[in-house]
């Protein structure tokens, strides 16, 4: 996944801002700092005064993964945010319908979630044309995923055509990289 | 400001045997310009027809330093119409007001002479002036003089380039006039530029990190219509040129894009998906207002563009499977299709005399611009090129200007509207696109 979009990196940021939401949640995050500890030390000192130590005592080490946020995790459905289409066509293919669940399901238990679904053509022909290609690819995705229970206010449907692609070359192979819909968090 | 010192009657006796050539020849292109200074878009002609009209411009008599090659930017434009065979002046300078050996030019095989001067004033300004001879005839067939800006120097060549041009075929110049088009310079890079029909003096009016697209000219030359990407949808703005003004006209849910003028300048045409599919709608062109709409199909209907009588838009629509050009009555009513000829036909434009579309079609794998003269059905392909885009009527009518791609990168190219003139263009870097050609200014 290319970053070099202000959109993206707005979804990345966002992403970044639900995984230590999500981490605050759960256990001890790695990156996170909180700005009070200062104060509220004083009140968690007092417990083991002048150690001694407990027989016993069983410390924990647990080498399981920690709670991830889904939106960032690799290993998620939700990490995958393209849908592919093939030449001339709106429909979502059979092999995309795990990914569209993944999202419909998370939209779904997080109703203050938005995405921006944004679709993309290949370059041949109108510009015009392909972004209006484009938008019924991303309505394609938004349809799917309304009929998933996802609220219309949480996904706005666009197009960028053939102005963004993702693959540059001009030949079948990018192409069909360019004939796609993506899930963008906002 | 100008002053016409004398006016040859309209009638040129050299009309005749122009009116062959240009049979022959066709007229061609207004000449995007091999300009010196830096960005400017260098041009190729092919196809230029033998057949062209012998003129000679004189070096202008100059009695101070002047900033522009007045005399030469007159010659470059005349040589890039394909109209017009340059022949050699000499180098001595000659005034307007020199009196001439006709006999000397024509033997010299020039049919039409210009001579001229730039006189400093006191000012600061420069007294332009200018003379057409038809040494065949002996008469004079135009002059004039301009009180001129420094600034304004090129634009007056042009001017003076449009009055020889219209005296010698008896149509309207297009020199004199600008196109916009957009430059993507990198994946964060893209700019509108204007530049005059040369491709001189290019100035850019919106530099942006994300996609421009569409631009389209107010009627009156003072505004464009375009789509931009900047807030990360596409979005339909207007921009006053002189003074960098912009407002989003057009900025709904989804996608909003394909801003079309109404002659009369007071309506905008665009495309918005509002309703979950691309369709065409009306909107205020002066202020924000609620969008009006004009088609209903189960399809894509977008890329609307008002006939200059104002009597039809034509858009493109997939409503019979593949995309077609369709047109309506204003207000969306009496919809018919205008192409039947493949399955693929996109981008339609409308001659400026209102009888010939211009519009892009794909067959057997090639993209081209195709007219269609909608009186007589009769087709014609028109360039040489296979990825052709975004096809834009010269305002006198004669050339189309288009983008397409030569080795993986965008370039401008225009063809005469009979086919017979070609011209490539291309910046010296970036992939350039989605020219318009902008209208006759006052």
């Amino acid at each position: 996944m290319t970053l070099f979009r202000p959109t993206r990196l707005t979804s990345v940021a966002a992403a970044g801002a639900a995984a230590l939401f999500l981490a605050a949640c759960a256990s001890t995050p790695l990156e996170e700092k909180k700005p009070a500890p200062v104060v509220e030390k004083p009140a968690a000192a007092p417990t083991p005064a002048p150690a001694q130590p407990d027989p016993r005592a069983v410390a924990r080490v647990d080498t399981t993964p920690k709670a991830i946020d889904p939106l960032t995790d690799p290993n998620s459905p939700l990490a995958k945010r393209s849908v592919f289409f093939d030449f001339d066509q709106f429909t979502v293919k059979p092999e995309f319908t795990p990914t569209v669940e993944a999202h419909g399901r998370f939209l779904v238990a997080n109703k203050n979630r938005r995405i921006v679904i944004e679709g993309n053509a290949d370059e041949r022909g109108s510009r015009e044309y392909n972004l209006a290609l484009g938008q019924k690819r991303a309505e394609a995705v938004k349809s799917r995923l309304t009929l998933l229970g996802v609220t219309d206010g949480q996904i706005e449907a666009v197009s960028f055509g053939e102005e963004r692609p993702r693959a540059t070359g001009h030949d079948e192979k990018a192409w069909a990289e360019n004939r796609r819909a993506d899930i963008v968090y906002r | 400001m100008r002053n016409t010192i004398e006016h040859a009657p309209f009638r040129s006796p050299l009309l005749p045997t122009l009116r062959l050539m240009l049979a022959a020849v066709a007229a061609m292109l207004a000449a995007l310009l091999l300009a010196p200074a830096h960005a400017q878009l260098r041009i190729e002609i092919t196809g230029v027809g033998s057949n062209q009209f012998p003129v000679a411009v004189a070096s202008f008599q100059r009695d101070a330093q002047v900033p522009e090659p007045v005399d030469a930017i007159i010659r470059a434009n005349l040589q890039r119409s394909g109209l017009f065979r340059l022949v050699d002046p000499g180098a001595a300078p000659i005034a307007e007001n020199t009196a001439i050996s006709h006999g000397e030019w024509k033997g010299r095989g020039a049919d039409a002479l210009v001579v001229g001067s730039i006189t400093r004033l006191a000012d600061g300004r420069f007294d332009l002036r200018f003379r057409l001879w038809d040494t065949v005839k002996q008469v004079q067939l135009d002059a004039a003089s301009y009180v001129t800006a420094p600034a304004e120097l090129r634009l007056n060549a042009h001017r003076i380039s449009d009055r020889i041009y219209e005296k010698l075929t008896g149509e309207r110049g297009v020199f004199a006039t600008r196109i916009a088009y957009v430059v993507a310079l990198g994946r964060n890079s893209f700019e509108l530029q204007i530049a005059d029909a040369d491709g001189g003096n290019a100035q850019t009016a919106l530099r942006s990190r994300e996609p421009i697209m569409s631009p389209a000219w107010s009627p009156d030359g003072t505004q464009l219509a375009y789509v931009s990407f900047e807030t990360g949808k596409p979005v339909v703005y207007v921009h006053a040129l002189a003074t960098g003004q912009r407002r989003a006209m057009a900025n709904f849910r989804g996608s909003n894009s394909a801003p079309a003028w109404s002659p009369d300048g007071k309506l905008l045409a665009v495309a918005l998906t509002t309703s979950g599919l691309t369709q065409i709608y009306v909107i205020d062109a002066e202020r924000p207002s609620t969008p009006r709409r004009l088609t209903s199909s189960t399809a894509i209907d977008t890329e609307p563009v008002w006939s200059p009588d104002a009597r039809f838009i034509y858009f493109t629509s997939d409503r019979g499977g593949g995309p077609q050009i369709y047109r309506m009555a204003p207000d969306g009513s009496g919809v018919q299709r205008v192409t039947f000829n493949g399955d693929y036909a996109v981008s339609p434009r409308i001659s400026p005399d209102g009888k010939t579309l211009a519009y892009v079609a794909r067959r057997s794998g090639r993209f081209q611009v195709q007219t269609l003269d909608l009186a007589t059905g009769a087709e014609l392909t028109i360039t040489d090129t296979v990825l052709d885009e975004s096809p834009s009527f010269a305002p006198n009518g004669r050339l189309i200007l288009y983008a397409t791609e030569i080795n993986g990168r965008g370039i401008l190219a225009s063809a005469s509207t009979d086919a017979r003139v070609r011209t490539r263009l291309s910046g010296p870097s970036g992939d350039v696109r989605e020219p318009t050609w902008g209208p006759f200014i006052k």
